[in-house]
């Protein structure tokens, strides 16, 4: 008993004034934690399918993401090259290697120079997939993989982020259920909500503190397969 | 970190007198404050949210013991390594041995307040690793070597022209005839300078808003990215955390997460909000190989099952801090310790003991707005009061306090002599001050009368005006 687990675990036992194996209390726990129940959701998420999607365009907005509409996946690699240009940036993207974005025609639009893989220290501008957005705060979320990794959210001073409207979801808590009926839980789950910013000098918002100093998401009016 | 809340009142007179904090902490009122406001009012559920908050932590703090059990068991599941610490010494020499296992020669670090009590950075620094503040407030203190004066603002004590100053000195090797006038500016040069550290670290340590025992996660709440590139592009991961971060599940901290950019930046949700699940996994192309998390005591078991056991429930959020009337006066350096405001002056004389940390809970007018603020509802008052009670009780307040409080008290009990007293009181002040309406001096009350003066009262007690049948018809009729 003196090692340091046992002494802190021994130490919060005394002051709660229980014993080392309390039935009663690991059964609560148990339960809690395997039925996972939900808090109180906000009513603001109440708006049906297409009022979600609007709610998710609406909230993504006001913290300074950008989004444009798309009907087709076809239409990426334009809309990638447009955005580009509208900001004078370099025409080329480093691209998630991941299954969805394979089936975009990328070879059709070839002033856009296209690379794929984890991001470098040199690369401008990503274009990753989400797996959902959360229309409550306009929030992605993104997971980490073999077809996904973290650092194209955060090297790149550009971040374009391809998402499916039937990716929107109300609620965090619906985030979770996706991510749960997907699988183990990833290495790493980003909740993304603008782009990067900070208040740290007078407290004047700057953004582009760290990460991408541009957040523009492609929202696909196209259902999965 | 020397804890200096001993000397809070020399540290505060010498706050009152610098005029750059002044005009520094003069910004606080119209962005926090403002902000979280307009937060809260697109948010009708705000009250039930503070009170299932408040339940969730209560929760936890009831089963402590078995929620970090839990944790540590799915950490290790992951592929994660648990390292538990006593004291801030235990803390250190556990980050410090991960380093070495790792061959480590340089450190990155997001932002952490329970590492600031730790005193890691400088401690990591000591023995041969350098070691890099890399959210922008805390880059700008570290240059400066000065602790952090806010939680979630570490700088808001500075202006921008002192932090162009310290980069114009530690960034040697650019133009020196450079512009760097504007936030922009500042901002920009940090980015490209910490790039390189990002870049070159062997291990990264960030803190964690929330450790979640349902999946073993922890959870960075962040706005810059820093805390991300600091945590996914070096070989190993440290997250140092207290106990009393943990969560039970996603949907608990989802619930929290409601509360606490709402309270802290009057942001509806943060820029990044990341959770980390052990080391990368089989075909990740990025990601840490060593995830380790620090599980830090440090004074908090022995606060469970007292009266100031309510402080674990806080999250961090600043938003006490933001609305309290003493902070905005004197600023986050006179508490002499980490965690300033009304929440450091409810916890740090449980952790570092009421001998030195006596004056905090003295450094409040009780107006409540903190409690009133708290997305935890912590009852700051009621905790602040307790110490001084405890202050009171242990002989620790100067004499002549304590004697003047016992004569009040030994009044208060014996109802008609205190409403003689009150009544005569009450006349010889309003005939001195009847001329301005205000008194400027006033023997024993000095501590008043010595930075602002006192209106005189009408001459009448407020129970002679009663009785005389001055008074308002109804509530809806107060003048």
């Amino acid at each position: 008993m003196t090692d340091p687990r046992s002494q802190i675990l021994g130490a919060i036992r005394r002051s709660l004034r229980r014993s080392p194996r309390d039935a009663e209390a690991e059964e609560t726990v148990r339960h809690r934690l395997d039925h996972h129940p939900r808090n109180l959701i906000p009513a603001r998420t109440a708006v049906g399918p297409d009022g979600l999607v609007e709610l998710f365009v609406a909230q993504a907005t006001a913290v300074a993401a950008t989004v444009e509409r798309l009907s087709s996946p076809e239409e990426i690699p334009d809309a990638v090259l447009r955005f580009l240009a509208g900001h004078n940036l370099r025409p080329a993207a480093r691209v998630a290697p991941a299954a969805v974005l394979d089936a975009v025609p990328w070879e059709r639009t070839p002033t856009l120079d296209v690379t794929r893989g984890a991001a470098s220290a040199d690369d401008l501008t990503s274009v990753t997939p989400a797996l959902a957005g959360i229309a409550e705060t306009g929030t992605l979320m993104l997971v980490s993989g073999p077809e996904t990794p973290t650092g194209l959210n955060f090297l790149p001073d550009n971040h374009i982020v391809v998402l499916r409207r039937d990716q929107v979801v109300a609620t965090y808590e619906d985030g979770w259920d996706r991510l749960r009926a997907a699988g183990a839980m990833p290495r790493t789950v980003n909740f993304i909500t603008g782009p990067s910013r900070t208040a740290d000098i007078e407290q004047q918002i700057q953004l582009g503190a760290h990460g991408p100093r541009r957040l523009h998401i492609l929202l696909l009016d196209v259902q999965e397969g | 970190m020397q804890p200096t809340a001993h000397a809070f009142p020399e540290n505060a007179r010498a706050a009152l007198a610098d005029a750059r904090l002044r005009k520094a902490l003069g910004t606080m009122k119209s962005g926090f404050q403002g902000n979280r406001a307009a937060a809260i009012a697109r948010m009708p559920e705000w009250e039930e949210l503070r009170e299932e908050g408040r339940r969730i932590k209560d929760h936890v703090l009831a089963h402590l013991d078995v929620y970090l059990e839990r944790f540590e068991a799915r950490v290790v599941a992951n592929g994660g390594h648990v390292h538990w610490a006593r004291t801030a010494a235990e803390a250190r020499e556990a980050v410090l041995a991960i380093c070495r296992q790792a061959g480590a020669r340089s450190v990155t670090k997001g932002k952490s307040m329970v590492t600031e009590e730790i005193g890691l950075t400088p401690f990591l620094e000591q023995h041969g690793l350098q070691t890099v503040e890399t959210d922008l407030g805390e880059y700008i203190i570290q240059l400066r070597r000065e602790p952090p004066s806010h939680i979630i603002a570490p700088a808001v004590h500075l202006t921008r022209d002192q932090v162009a100053e310290s980069f114009r000195r530690a960034h040697g090797g650019l133009d020196p005839g450079r512009p760097l006038e504007e936030a922009r500016d500042l901002t920009d040069e940090a980015r490209a300078v910490l790039r390189r550290k990002f870049l070159e670290a062997d291990v990264g340590i960030t803190g964690a808003n929330f450790l979640v025992a349902e999946t073993g996660s922890t959870v960075i709440v962040t706005n810059e990215g820093n805390g991300d590139l600091t945590q996914s592009l070096p070989r190993v991961h440290v997250v140092v955390a207290s106990l009393e971060k943990v969560v039970p599940t996603l949907e608990d901290v989802s619930t929290i997460l409601r509360l606490l950019a709402r309270s802290a930046t009057g942001q509806e949700f943060t820029s990044y909000t990341t959770f980390s699940t052990g080391p990368r996994r089989p075909g990740d192309p990025d990601g840490p190989e060593e995830f380790h998390v620090v599980l830090v005591d440090n004074g908090r078991s022995a606060l469970l099952g007292t009266e100031s056991q309510e402080v674990l429930r806080c999250i961090r959020c600043s938003a006490c801090i933001n609305h309290c009337p003493i902070y905005a006066a004197v600023g986050g350096h006179a508490y002499g310790w980490i965690v300033p405001g009304p929440i450091g002056a409810a916890l740090t004389p449980g952790l570092l003991g009421l001998e030195e940390a006596r004056h905090l809970p003295n450094a409040s007018t009780f107006c409540g707005r903190c409690e009133a603020v708290c997305p935890m509802k912590i009852p700051l008052p009621k905790i602040m009061r307790h110490w001084r009670e405890k202050e009171h009780a242990a002989a620790l307040s100067p004499t002549s306090y304590r004697y003047g409080l016992g004569a009040w008290a030994w009044l208060a009990r014996r109802p008609s002599l205190y409403r003689t007293g009150a009544a005569l009181a009450a006349r010889l002040l309003g005939r001195l001050g009847r001329d301005r309406g205000r008194l400027v001096r006033l023997p024993f009350a000095d501590g008043w009368t010595d930075w602002r003066d006192l209106p005189a009262p009408e001459g009448k007690t407020f129970f002679q005006l009663y009785a005389e049948g001055r008074r308002p018809n109804s509530p809806g009729d107060v003048r």
